[in-house]
């Protein structure tokens, strides 16, 4: 054995920590530095001032209890995230413990594993479009309501609305959900659950007690997938909102269309702080390193 | 729960075109120490695991005490198991293993708890109550398990190959602490192994099988002193299994000794010695006779030092053909 120390273990770690300084620390570390700089219509400044956090929350808390508009936004974003987030546990759950539990050959499970992840040789904005002419005013949805004679107007909320941002993101992600859940519980050993049957477990207690209690670590990594997403998304909610519904992500979109961009960093700076707020919450609660 | 007996009537099992458990019947007493013994893909298992409940019966009834218990979940049998690789839930505390059923069927948690400290103390785990299953050492999980299972005050205890995943020394131990806490329980337990030597130690019924069906089933002496058929004899060991005079015979092999015989009353035979093992209060001594194959001779060491025996040598043997045990 040679001697530990010395500036071998540090030339092994170099490769992976070099692609982190260049793609995560130096980047974020710009975002920071350009939220404290100044701007105009036509030009930015380096600068050191907190103007435009303080813009970020103009007149927030002198107007509470009404909402600001950045109240608003992260309050809407927020929203559709605790919706997004449950239906895709829910389902995803559902999704990879029928995968894990109810297939009982290994060939079929991987098959139906492969068949989940068909969807994702589209790009993801053809999924979201594709959306629209199944659910517009002549889609194909109105069309076979007033063909079944169950209304007579087309429904107006199935498109351009949360209805449809709620739809999409969950047929979106609900496989980031699926993927870690069903890992977890592939490792779950089967001789648990007969032990759990010995003991006089019913159905829904093993679920509750031993499957769910054991794949909290994958609906944890799943939760962090999704959350993240949600939070800073813009196209979804942009494009299957018809452009009216509002959310962080377009709120820093929109600045920055507009050349704004320290302002633009201070808001993300802002919305990255609340996620990770919500990542450490998480794993207050799971231990995510067991799995990883 | 009914601390009844154990009866078993043409119990089948079958995997598609497989027969695991070929139509066994036996019968168990209550409160007997029965070991299920046989090479691996015997039907043991599966035998266990129907009187379990985990495994659905082909054909054939399960009657445990006045119940037909065939067509029942695990829990409603009056059985628990406790499983090979013990089973821990990984996620929970020894206490809370430990008073899991209990938890199931909805036992408040004081009283719940009392009950599993209760049996805790009876397997020595108090002090370990709210270690999880990964703190614990293997010997240490293998009484969690046992815990588990006992805590429903089961009719008969089932033990999936109990002390395989443990280290020779401490097998020795944990054998016979579950000889005492059958005793004492006055339950009855079954045991699947295929150690022979464990089933000799712990058993009032050994059960043999092979290839899905019972070979022999009696107590350890008739097993040792009668095996029914070649395979029995050939699997508990200890016998030398010759055919002479036309037909099969088994002798023991502590019966076998070195030098010649009387001419009426003993057998005698010669054979080059191809083995010689020193076991410590005895000597195994392996020769390959002519006509017979070959023959092994557990000697009393101060016997073997007497008249000791060399690799290549040619030796007579002999034994009283009273010892002889013709097959039935």
């Amino acid at each position: 054995m040679s001697q530990r120390g010395g500036i071998a273990p540090y030339l092994q770690a170099a490769p992976l920590a070099l692609v982190f300084l260049l793609f995560l620390v130096i980047p974020l570390a710009i975002i920071v530095m350009v939220s404290f700089w100044t701007y105009t219509d036509y030009s930015i400044q380096p600068a050191f001032e907190v103007q435009n956090y303080l813009d970020v929350f103009d007149r927030c808390i002198v107007r509470l209890p009404t909402l600001c508009t950045t109240f608003r936004t992260y309050l809407s974003t927020l929203t559709f995230c605790a919706i997004v987030w449950a239906l895709t546990l829910v389902i995803g759950f559902t999704v990879a413990y029928f995968l894990a539990f109810e297939v009982r050959s290994p060939t079929v499970q991987s098959l139906l594993f492969l068949v989940c992840t068909i969807p994702f040789w589209t790009s993801n904005v053809i999924r979201m479009i594709s959306w629209i002419p199944l659910l517009g005013r002549s889609g194909l949805v109105n069309q076979a309501l007033i063909g079944l004679g169950l209304i007579d107007q087309p429904i107006e909320w199935l498109l351009y609305s949360s209805f449809s941002v709620t739809i999409t993101f969950v047929h979106l992600f609900t496989f980031f959900m699926v993927v870690p859940i069903y890992n977890s519980m592939l490792r779950i050993d089967r001789s648990l659950i007969e032990a759990a049957r010995d003991a006089g477990a019913s159905g829904w207690q093993i679920l509750w007690n031993v499957i769910v209690p054991l794949s909290k670590t994958g609906i944890a990594i799943g939760s962090i997938f999704v959350i993240t997403i949600v939070m800073g998304d813009f196209i979804t909610i942009g494009l299957m909102g018809g452009q009216q519904i509002a959310s962080v992500g377009k709120t820093i979109q929109t600045e920055i269309s507009y050349l704004q961009f320290p302002v633009a960093a201070a808001n993300a700076v802002v919305l990255l702080g609340t996620v990770l707020l919500i990542i450490v919450g998480l794993t207050r609660v799971v231990d995510i390193r067991r799995e990883l | 729960m009914a601390n009844g007996n154990l009866e078993l009537i043409q119990l089948t099992k079958r995997y598609g075109e497989t027969v695991a458990v070929d139509a066994i019947d036996l019968k168990v007493p209550a409160g007997t120490y029965c070991c299920f013994l046989g090479p691996s893909g015997c039907g043991k298992s599966s035998t266990m695991r129907m009187i379990a409940g985990h495994e659905v019966v082909s054909s054939g009834d399960i009657v445990l005490g006045a119940q037909n218990v065939t067509d029942l979940p695990p829990a409603k049998r009056g059985t628990a198991m406790m499983f090979q690789s013990y089973a821990l839930f990984p996620h929970l505390s020894v206490l809370d293993n430990v008073a899991f059923s209990l938890k199931m069927k909805g036992v408040e948690k004081t009283e719940r708890y009392r009950k599993a400290g209760a049996v805790m103390e009876l397997v020595d785990l108090t002090k370990y109550a709210s270690r999880m299953p990964a703190q614990l050492s293997g010997g240490q999980q293998q009484r969690v398990a046992l815990a588990r299972a006992l805590v429903t005050d089961p009719g008969i205890l089932l033990l999936d190959e109990p002390l395989s995943a443990l280290d020779p020394f401490l097998r020795l131990r944990v054998r016979t602490e579950l000889k005492r806490l059958q005793r004492e329980l006055g339950i009855s337990f079954l045991h699947v192994t295929h150690g022979q030597d464990e089933a000799m130690a712990l058993a009032d019924l050994v059960v043999i099988m092979k290839d899905g069906r019972i070979e022999q089933a009696g107590t350890p002496q008739e097993v040792f002193h009668r095996p029914r058929t070649e395979f029995v004899a050939r699997f508990m060991g200890g016998h030398n299994v010759v055919t002479l005079d036309g037909r099969p015979l088994t002798i023991r092999a502590d019966r076998v000794r070195l030098g010649g015989g009387e001419a009426g009353a003993d057998r005698s035979l010669s054979g080059e010695i191809r083995g010689v093992e020193y076991q410590g209060a005895t000597v195994t001594v392996v020769l390959a006779v002519p006509d017979a194959g070959e023959i092994t001779a557990v000697i009393p060491e101060e016997r073997f030092v007497a008249s000791p025996a060399a690799l290549g040598e040619t030796r007579a043997i002999h034994w009283s053909r009273a010892d002889e045990y013709a097959f039935a």
